[in-house]
């Protein structure tokens, strides 16, 4: 197909900004799940070893770097329900644009929830 | 004004409109299935994980050895990241084979990402299953009340 195919039903709207959205954070949240089994695998190998790198996430700026690890995952969830109702209901691809400022919307409601929660934790110096 | 069609009388249809019994088509169509199927349920695995690991008790300054080890004392958080740790490396790798088939034009670079993706996949999966059907609270450094 060629690249410069222009004229499809998303082609710079919101379904293909929520598609971008979709495989951005697909691929960032699969990169930090390798690590993140790497980094529990050490609980296999030594308690203060673990300790010692669950620490690193234990920061103030890693507590920033979780709310963004957080984001993509809160996105990417939503953006799949989306996606299988496109798929699987009837009227979903009638209403997937007006489905994609419902996911923002829940978005943005469900982070805030958790930022204030790991924000107060992480940064309130416990 | 309808036109009516009668229904076709010869029960003969051309081979060549017949589909096999296993077709080029139907890897890729279970590989789309299982992306739904398995994100409907990572997204209760994952939204489980991370409220009980960042949003009740201590969230994330209560994370340690001790919390993983009390954690996993209990079988059903043992399957709970099992299924968790298959279903979303599949999911992931899965996602990024896409990837790899959309951007990697030659077919030599594609072969060669995939086939470190698979590397990398199996060894996780390997690596992560491993850990928790073996894991020890009494391993080195533990200093678990039972341990001592």
């Amino acid at each position: 197909m060629s690249k410069t195919s222009s004229g499809t039903l998303y082609r710079g709207h919101e379904g293909m900004w929520s598609w971008v959205g979709h495989r951005v954070t697909g691929v960032a949240i699969f990169l930090y799940l390798l690590v993140h089994v790497l980094d529990t695998a050490m609980v296999r190998v030594d308690a203060n070893a673990y300790n010692a790198i669950i620490s690193t996430y234990q920061t103030p700026w890693m507590a920033f770097g979780e709310v963004g690890l957080v984001a993509a995952i809160l996105f990417h969830a939503f953006n799949g329900v989306r996606l299988i109702l496109v798929d699987f209901w009837k009227q979903g691809t009638k209403y997937q644009r007006q489905m994609l400022w419902g996911v923002l919307i829940v978005w943005v409601i469900v982070l805030a929830a958790f930022t204030i929660r790991h924000l107060s934790i992480a940064l309130g110096g416990h | 004004m309808s036109v009516s069609i009668p229904a076709p009388r010869s029960q003969r249809i051309d081979p060549k409109y017949k589909r096999g019994p296993k077709s080029h088509g139907s890897f890729e169509k279970l590989a789309w299935l299982f992306m739904r199927l398995s994100g409907v349920v990572l997204i209760v695995l994952i939204f489980g994980h991370l409220f009980t690991n960042l949003m009740v008790g201590e969230g994330i300054s209560g994370i340690s050895f001790g919390f993983v080890a009390g954690k996993w004392a209990a079988l059903v958080w043992r399957v709970w990241d099992l299924v968790l740790l298959w279903l979303a490396m599949l999911h992931g790798a899965n996602g990024v084979r896409t990837i790899i088939n959309d951007y990697a034009e030659k077919h030599a670079t594609r072969a060669w990402l995939k086939g470190i993706l698979y590397v990398a996949t199996i060894f996780i999966i390997v690596l992560g299953s491993l850990v928790i059907f073996t894991f020890d609270p009494c391993v080195t450094g533990s200093e678990l009340a039972q341990c001592l």
